[in-house]
């Protein structure tokens, strides 16, 4: 991955990121995911009522790079909301079950009490 | 990767961790990890991750496919 290509992604990305409240970089699609971490993650999103833009990793081998590079975080699915990077299976996981991540979805606007 | 090259590679980059790892599915490549320790202390949950990746520097998403990660700061005691 050269540099350019680099930026070109991350381009990409940071306009994916700002121009959806919530995306979900995943393997497969909301509909179909590919990977049970991703599966889990859209499984979230759901319960919680929340649309959500899915970007699909394995038909952009370059941006399934450079989302690993762009968020310092070597695994895929990574979640993030109004631009910044949550977390990936684990954390969101973690997050919602301890309710932090309904506050934060709260504090932002996005869900309702 | 076995459990004890994963846990002997998180307790090298992080040499006063407490560290417990569970191979999930038996395949060496689906682990669960709790890792315990005090450098974590003022550190997000995504910094105390990225510290242990980096002790993982490259395996993780490659030969380690899979790492349920857990962390706490504190010591493991």
């Amino acid at each position: 991955m050269s540099l350019i290509d680099n930026n070109e992604v991350f381009d990409r990305i940071r306009q994916d990121i700002s121009n959806n409240d919530i995306v979900l970089y995943m393997k497969g699609s909301a509909v179909f995911p590919q990977c049970g971490y991703s599966a889990a993650v859209v499984q979230v999103l759901n319960n919680l009522g929340l649309p959500f833009r899915d970007i699909d990793v394995l038909s952009d081998p370059g941006l399934r790079q450079g989302i690993k590079d762009f968020a310092n975080w070597p695994t895929i699915p990574q979640l993030y909301i109004k631009g910044e990077f949550i977390g990936g299976c684990d954390i969101v996981r973690d997050m919602y079950s301890s309710g932090e991540l309904r506050k934060l979805l709260t504090d932002k606007g996005l869900l309702q009490e | 990767m076995d459990a004890a090259m994963l846990e002997a590679l998180i307790r090298a980059g992080i040499p006063d961790a407490s560290v417990a790892v569970e191979d999930i599915r038996g395949d060496g490549a689906h682990y669960a990890a709790t890792v315990i320790s005090p450098s974590f202390e003022g550190k997000s949950r995504l910094d105390q991750h990225r510290m242990v990746f980096k002790a993982l520097e490259g395996h993780v998403g490659e030969t380690l496919h899979a790492l349920q990660l857990t962390t706490r700061a504190g010591n493991g005691t």
